[in-house]
C-alpha cells in the first residue's frame, strides 16, 4: 500500500481576545509613550521590570506601585546567534543579551546592536534605542536594540 | 490507604469575559486559601505538594500553567505538577502523592477563563484528531447528540430536563459565586424554541471564568490545620472510549464503576455535586450512581449555573466539603467529568465527623 | 500568533485587550491504519476494520478495542447508512449525526445537510456527499445528505 496517504495536514486555528490584565496594562501604555515603567513588590520590595503580569512570584502577591526604570542598563548575560531558524527577522550573527536597567531588580531581554558581537561582554552598559516615535505601540519592540552606552566605568548601582 | 481529607477550599466568584490574566484570576483564590488558614499557623512553605489544573488551548496561551506558577510564591523553590484537565483530576494526583507517601500536604488549585475564545469550538479538539476533531464538533454539538440518545431511548424526558435546569438555578439563589440563578417555571421554560436542539437554552451551561483552590492533608496535618476535616472516604476515576459510536450514550458506564469502586453505595449520602455541565447529563449520572429522591442533588446549583473549564469539576469537591466542613450535612459525593460526552468520569465520596 | 497595535482595545478596568490567534500548522503522520482508510476516502471509498468480537468499526479501529491487538480485517461499507442521534446547530445551521453505514456497526460522527432540524429524524436514511476535490481527509466526505429513496437499506 506504498501509495497510501501517509500525512494528514490539519492547521488549527482560533481567535482568541487576549487581555493583557490591568498588572501589566501600565507598562504597556507606558512603552508607548517611551517610558520604561514597572512595578515594585510590596512585601520584598524588588522592582520587576516588565513587571511579570504583576504579580511578585516569590511572594505570590500583586505588585504595588508603578516604578520608572532607568533607559540605560548592565548586561548581566548575553549570546551571540548564528544559528538561522524558522521566523528569523534579524540577520546573523546578532547579540541577544539580559539587560538590568538601572532601578530594576529583573533583566529584561533585548538585542544588542552597535558594536561588533565580539566586543559586547557581561558588566557593559548600554542603552535603549528607541524606533520613531510615530511608530511606537504598546510592546518592548518600540526599542529597535540595546547601544553601548560607553561609559562602563560608571555603573549606577541603583 | 492513608487518611486524606479536605481542610480549607477557596473559590473565585464566577464572571464573564473577565479582563484579568490566569496569573491576576487565581492571586486572590491562593491568598484567600491562606489566610483561612492562617489561624493555625500554616504557611505556603508548609505545602509539600501543588498540582495545578487546567488547559492552554482554552487560555490561548501555550504553557499558559507555568505563569501561573508565580502565584504561588515559588521560592525557594517548590514541588509542583500540572494537569491539562479538570482540577479534580489534578486533586487525584495529589491524593496519590499523598497515598505514596511523597507529600503530608497539597494544594490543589483549577483555572478556566472559558470567555478568551470560542470555548465550544476549542473543545472540539479533545475529539481524535484525523476523523473527527477536523469537523469541529462542537462541545453543544456533541451533548445535543447524547441528548437525543437519551429522549429516544425514554432515559430522559424534555420535563425532566427542565426541571433539572429550574431546580439547579432556583439552588444557585443561596450561592454567591454562581453567575446564573432564578425562579422559573418548568412549563415556561419547556415553551421556550430549541438553542441546538434538543437543547434549550437551560439545558447548556453558562460560559463562565473562574478559579479555585482546596488544601488536602493527612491525618496529623488535618488535625492541626482544620476544626472540622473533610474526609476522601473513596476516590476512583474511569474513562469510556473516545468514539462516541462504540460506547452507549445513553447510560454512563464509566461513572457506574467510579461510584461503585468510590463506595458511594456504603452507607446513606446527604448529597451529591454531580459535574453535568447539561442537564440530561444529571440525570444520567444520577442513574449510574443510583441516587434516589433522599440525596439532595447540586445544592450549589452546579455546573449549570457556573461552568469555569477546568475549574467546574473542583467546584463540585470544594461545594460538597463546605456543606460538610459546616455541619449541614455528614456524608457526600463529589463527581468531575472531562472529555466529550461524560467521557471521563471521576467520583470521590466524602465524610465529616469519622 | 499576531497582533496589531490598531485592534488593541483598552477596558474598563485599563486592561489592554486585543483579537489574538493561534495557528499551529499540524501536519501529522496518520500510520497505516489510518492511512488506508484516508486513501479510501479520496477514491470515494468507506473501509473499516473487523474487531475480534465481530463489529465492524468505520473508521477503523486501529487497535481491538477488547484486546489491543491490532487490527488486520478489512471491510468495505457502504456510502449510505442510518441516523442514530443527532442534533441541530443553529450556530452555523447544519445537523451533526452519530451515523451508522450500510455494513458497519459503530456509528460515525459527520455533518447532515439540510434546510432545518424538521428535516432531520432519528432514523433516517442519509448518503455521503463527496467533496469534488479530495485529499485523503475525513471532509473528503463534505457532508451527508437525505438519502434519495429514503427508507431502502442500501446493504
Amino acid at each position: 500500500m506504498s501509495d497510501d496517504v501517509l500525512r494528514l495536514r490539519q492547521p488549527i486555528e482560533v481567535t482568541y481576545t487576549w487581555s493583557a490584565g490591568p498588572g501589566s496594562s501600565g507598562h504597556m501604555q507606558a512603552l508607548s509613550e517611551g517610558r520604561l515603567v514597572g512595578k515594585r513588590c510590596p512585601v520584598c520590595e524588588q522592582v520587576y521590570f516588565p513587571p511579570r503580569g504583576g504579580i511578585c512570584p516569590r511572594d505570590g502577591v500583586f505588585l504595588g506601585d508603578d516604578v520608572e526604570v532607568g533607559q540605560t542598563g548592565t548586561i548581566t548575560t548575553f549570546c551571540i546567534v548564528n544559528v538561522p531558524f524558522l521566523g528569523q527577522e534579524i540577520e546573523i550573527p546578532y547579540v541577544a543579551a539580559s539587560i538590568m536597567l538601572d532601578g530594576s531588580d529583573l533583566a529584561v531581554q533585548h538585542l544588542i546592536q552597535g558594536c561588533p558581537a565580539d566586543e559586547v561582554h557581561v558588566g557593559m552598559r548600554v542603552t535603549a534605542v528607541w524606533k520613531p516615535a510615530e511608530e511606537w505601540s504598546t510592546t518592548l519592540a518600540n526599542i529597535t536594540h540595546f547601544a553601548p552606552a560607553g561609559n562602563d566605568e560608571e555603573a549606577s548601582d541603583a | 490507604m492513608r487518611d486524606v481529607a479536605i481542610v480549607a477550599t477557596a473559590q473565585a466568584k464566577s464572571t464573564v469575559n473577565s479582563t484579568l490574566t490566569t496569573p491576576e484570576l487565581l492571586v486572590p483564590v491562593i491568598t484567600s486559601l491562606f489566610e483561612g488558614l492562617a489561624s493555625k499557623g500554616v504557611e505556603r512553605t508548609d505545602i509539600d505538594f501543588w498540582c495545578h489544573g487546567s488547559c492552554d488551548y482554552l487560555t490561548g496561551q501555550p504553557f499558559s500553567f507555568v505563569a501561573a506558577v508565580d502565584v504561588l510564591g515559588a521560592w525557594p523553590p517548590i514541588v509542583e505538577s500540572h494537569v491539562e484537565a479538570d482540577g479534580a483530576f489534578a486533586l487525584y494526583e495529589a491524593w496519590i502523592k499523598i497515598q505514596t507517601g511523597q507529600a503530608e500536604t497539597a494544594v490543589v488549585f483549577a483555572n478556566g477563563k472559558s470567555s478568551s475564545g470560542p470555548v465550544d469550538r476549542i473543545l472540539a479538539l479533545q475529539h481524535d484528531p484525523y476523523t473527527e476533531a477536523p469537523l469541529w464538533p462542537t462541545m453543544t454539538a456533541t451533548a445535543g447528540m447524547q441528548a437525543r440518545a437519551a429522549l429516544d431511548a425514554g432515559v430522559v424526558t424534555e420535563r425532566a430536563m427542565a426541571e433539572v435546569a429550574a431546580r439547579s438555578q432556583r439552588s444557585a439563589m443561596s450561592n454567591p459565586n454562581a453567575l446564573l440563578r432564578g425562579e422559573h417555571d418548568v412549563d415556561e421554560l419547556l415553551a421556550q424554541p430549541y438553542a441546538n436542539a434538543p437543547l434549550r437554552t437551560h439545558d447548556c451551561p453558562p460560559v463562565t471564568d473562574g478559579a479555585n483552590a482546596i488544601v488536602l492533608a493527612t491525618a496529623d496535618a488535618a488535625a492541626k490545620w482544620c476544626d472540622r476535616p473533610v474526609w476522601i472516604r473513596g476516590i476512583d476515576h474511569r474513562i469510556d472510549t473516545q468514539r462516541l459510536g462504540a460506547r452507549s450514550l445513553t447510560t454512563s458506564a464509566s461513572t457506574a464503576i467510579a461510584a461503585d469502586k468510590a463506595g458511594a453505595g456504603n452507607g446513606k449520602l446527604d448529597l451529591a455535586e454531580l459535574h453535568a455541565p447539561f442537564t440530561h447529563q444529571e440525570l444520567m449520572l444520577r442513574s449510574a450512581i443510583g441516587l434516589d429522591e433522599s440525596v439532595d442533588i447540586n445544592p450549589s446549583g452546579g455546573a449549570l449555573c457556573a461552568n469555569p473549564q477546568m475549574a467546574a469539576g473542583l467546584a463540585r469537591f470544594i461545594e460538597a466539603a463546605d456543606r460538610i466542613a459546616n455541619g449541614s450535612a455528614n456524608r457526600g459525593l463529589a463527581h468531575a467529568t472531562s472529555g466529550p460526552c461524560l467521557q471521563q468520569n471521576l467520583v470521590a465520596v466524602l465524610e465529616g465527623a469519622s | 500568533m499576531s497582533t496589531t497595535d490598531d485592534d488593541v482595545t483598552i477596558a474598563d478596568d485599563g486592561s489592554f485587550t486585543a483579537p489574538l490567534v493561534l495557528a499551529y500548522p499540524y501536519d501529522r503522520t496518520v500510520g497505516p491504519t489510518i492511512g488506508r482508510f484516508l486513501t479510501g476516502l479520496m477514491e470515494k471509498r468507506i473501509e473499516g476494520t473487523v474487531g475480534s468480537d465481530g463489529r465492524v468499526y468505520v473508521p477503523p479501529a486501529e487497535f481491538d478495542p477488547v484486546t489491543g491487538e491490532p487490527c488486520t480485517e478489512w471491510v468495505t461499507a457502504a456510502d449510505t447508512g442510518t441516523v442514530e442521534t443527532w442534533s441541530w446547530s443553529a450556530d452555523d445551521e447544519r445537523a451533526w449525526a452519530m451515523i451508522k453505514l450500510d455494513g458497519a456497526d459503530v456509528a460515525m460522527m459527520h455533518r447532515v445537510d439540510v434546510a432545518s432540524a424538521d428535516d432531520m429524524s432519528t432514523g433516517m436514511r442519509v448518503q455521503a456527499q463527496w467533496a469534488d476535490e479530495r485529499r485523503g481527509a475525513i471532509d473528503d466526505i463534505a457532508t451527508f445528505v437525505q438519502a434519495s429513496g429514503d427508507g431502502e437499506a442500501g446493504q
